[in-house]
């Protein structure tokens, strides 16, 4: 690194186009410039033996590296996947195999080129002076001829209609970009239906009256005597899980719900009046930031933290955000219980559940 | 540049300076935390009582160990300030008692976001005369029986593995969120954590369902029922048997883990070659025998 900062072989250097300092004085050689020290050889320079057996390492290396190259072939095949892996240590042995192999190949090809280098690539010092990026007074004005040239001929200058028609042409180029954001699909405002509980601000609690409350998975309703103070549920609408495919994941990311029961006293607000069944809260599983779901619940205080993150909420306090980037509170479904005394939703969230969207209201 | 190359010249004499004040620093705190482990209040009881007896000698090992924080009946204790230096134990249950004392979490060396897991200070004689006392206390969960976390034997093999993988959405929904895809624990407010559950004895994975230790929410029986947690325990146990197809799991700790393997091996590894390339490569004093060959020396 060094010896490129220096002049080499006692030759001034100023050049006529570079040379911030070229209108210093500049004595001829106020120090003897050294040159470069004597250059010194490996031992593989001098020594035949000692090239012998660097070359021969080098190639080792290479042909070890074709082994694991025929070796990956021999795993893929050789290996058992599908209904029962092999396996080698608790890991799958294919996975294991096929990696190590191709790992250990390319990794060998590398090292063995270092060491070629190192040991037999030829090894002297070169020192590259720096020049004038600008090109010379010539080439820039035959760049600019050629232009001047090129402009004339086509005669886009001389006519207007083609030049205009050509502008034009582009312009509308990005248009079937546009046109094809169409093919995402409906807008949600298109699909929004409050029977089928679909679009941004329905779900599945709104599409007939008194909606149960299931538990997830498990598809049972539930009585509020079933469950204790500090209990977290995980619930759905009932008849979701009737549902399948897109449809399913689309209605279950707007229809989940937390339900935890508190002592009374613990109570401090909630959303609604008469919203709350012996304690029992319900409230929107998805994070109004971003739409993660969020169950991360703390019995003692209460707070229910989104992992992606970080919001925090206080579901004993009208689930309002007490940390993090999230806008709103976490929306809470109104409770009551049926005849036969199970939870059911007294109506759809009176908000749309997950993040802002532009035409929200609030 | 100088002062790089001077100090990467000193490496091995300045190494030894910073490592030997580690290793002192670190056999100190062994050390204190050990003679503190061992001075601390729990581990004097060491008295067996006949069956009949238990919930009076439960009562005298709790008297011991517990009720500093948790009361002389249990009743709780709270602090000048009002919030609770240990809970009221009148209605948690012999199931809490054997999960919390079994696994080490009670009682607490110090007071903290967390109660940690560590080998357990009584043994199960002495736990289960806690646990009676306690349970004799109020209402709350009894010990569970290893029928309600074990699956039926008379099940046939596709109804075993319905089971298992019905057990597995079970977890999936209720337990991930905290405990991670893997059940490998994560990080929770202010400090705290959700523990590991692999490697967890049956019984107390069950408890704590139940009981809702520390700041987990309870999932008691009237919130998922028993047969589904027996379910999930069993693919809990069952997953946990499974080999890694996909290689080295790194704690199944996700990016957490994999970041610092990438940053620490991958661009290490990484340094470590670009150091070995830009290396100086052994010279020789020995001249070429045949001068004027090209690339030579510059006079």
């Amino acid at each position: 690194m060094t010896q490129l900062d220096k002049h080499p072989g006692g030759e001034p250097v100023h050049g006529e186009g570079d040379g911030h300092d070229s209108h210093l004085p500049v004595a001829d050689e106020p120090i003897a410039n050294p040159g470069l020290p004597e250059h010194t050889w490996r031992p593989t320079d001098v020594d035949e033996d000692a090239a012998k057996r660097a070359e021969r390492q080098v190639s080792t290396l290479f042909g070890l590296s074709a082994v694991f190259t025929v070796l990956f072939v021999v795993a893929y095949f050789a290996i058992e996947i599908g209904d029962s892996w092999d396996t080698f240590g608790g890991l799958g042995a294919s996975t294991l195999a096929l990696g190590m192999c191709l790992g250990i190949a390319l990794i060998l090809i590398g090292v063995g080129i270092i060491q070629w280098a190192r040991k037999l690539m030829a090894d002297h010092e070169i020192v590259e002076m720096r020049h004038p990026s600008r090109s010379s007074d010539e080439d820039r004005a035959a760049t600019v001829e050629a232009l001047n040239t090129g402009l004339e001929e086509s005669g886009i200058a001389r006519r207007p209609l083609i030049r205009r028609s050509l502008l034009g042409a582009v312009a509308i180029l990005p248009l079937p970009a546009v046109i094809m954001l169409r093919d995402l699909g409906p807008t949600p405002g298109q699909v929004a239906n409050a029977e089928e509980g679909t679009g941004l601000e329905h779900t599945l609690w709104g599409v007939r009256p008194e909606v149960r409350v299931v538990r997830d998975v498990i598809g049972t309703p539930i009585r509020p005597t079933d469950i204790e103070v500090g209990d977290l549920v995980n619930g759905i609408p009932d008849g979701l899980l009737d549902l399948e495919g897109v449809e399913l994941q689309v209605a279950k990311a707007k229809a989940a719900v937390i339900l935890v029961k508190m002592e009374p006293d613990d109570i401090k607000s909630s959303q609604g009046e008469d919203w709350i069944v012996d304690g029992v809260l319900c409230f929107s599983k998805i994070c109004s930031h971003v739409g993660c779901p969020i169950s991360l619940y703390e019995r003692t205080t209460h707070h229910v933290l989104c992992p992606c993150h970080q919001s925090t909420f206080d579901l004993s306090d009208s689930a309002k955000v007490i940390f993090g980037p999230a806008g709103r509170p976490l929306p809470q479904l109104p409770l009551k219980l049926d005849d036969a005394g199970y939870l059911v939703a007294q109506s759809d969230f009176q908000q749309p559940v997950g993040p802002s969207y532009w035409s929200r209201e609030k | 540049m100088r002062l790089i190359n001077r100090s990467a010249g000193r490496i091995s004499r300045h190494r030894r300076g910073p490592l030997a004040g580690l290793v002192v620093l670190l056999l100190a705190l062994l050390l204190t935390g050990g003679a503190y482990s061992l001075l601390s209040p729990g581990a004097t009881a060491d008295e067996a009582a006949p069956d009949d007896e238990q919930i009076a000698a439960g009562r005298e090992l709790f008297l011991v160990g517990c009720s500093f924080c948790h009361g002389q009946n249990g009743e709780g204790v709270l602090t000048a300030s009002g919030t609770q230096y240990g809970p009221a134990l009148t209605n948690v249950g012999a199931a809490s008692v054997d999960f919390q004392v079994g696994t080490g979490r009670m009682p607490m060396v110090q007071p903290g976001q967390q109660a940690e897991r560590k080998p357990p200070v009584y043994d199960q004689e002495q736990i289960d005369q806690l646990a009676a006392y306690v349970a004799s206390l109020g209402t709350g969960p009894a010990v569970p029986d290893e029928s309600a976390y074990t699956l039926p034997d008379d099940l046939t093999d596709d109804e075993r593995e319905e089971a298992i993988s019905r057990g597995g959405q079970v977890f999936l929904t209720n337990c991930t969120a905290c405990h991670n895809y893997d059940g490998s624990g994560g990080a929770m407010p202010r400090g705290g954590y959700a523990p590991t559950i692999r490697g967890v004895p049956a019984r107390y994975i069950y408890e704590a369902l139940l009981t809702g230790p520390q700041q987990m929410p309870v999932f008691s029986e009237g919130n998922i029922p028993p047969q589904q947690k027996a379910e999930l325990i069993t693919y809990l146990q069952e997953t946990a048997e499974q080999p890694n197809y996909g290689g080295f799991g790194l704690g199944s700790l996700g990016p957490v883990s994999e970041g610092l393997f990438a940053w620490v091996v991958g661009i290490g590894g990484l340094v470590g070659f670009a150091i070995w390339i830009a290396a100086h490569t052994t010279r020789t004093d020995r001249k070429k025998p045949a001068p004027g060959s090209e690339g030579g020396a510059q006079a």
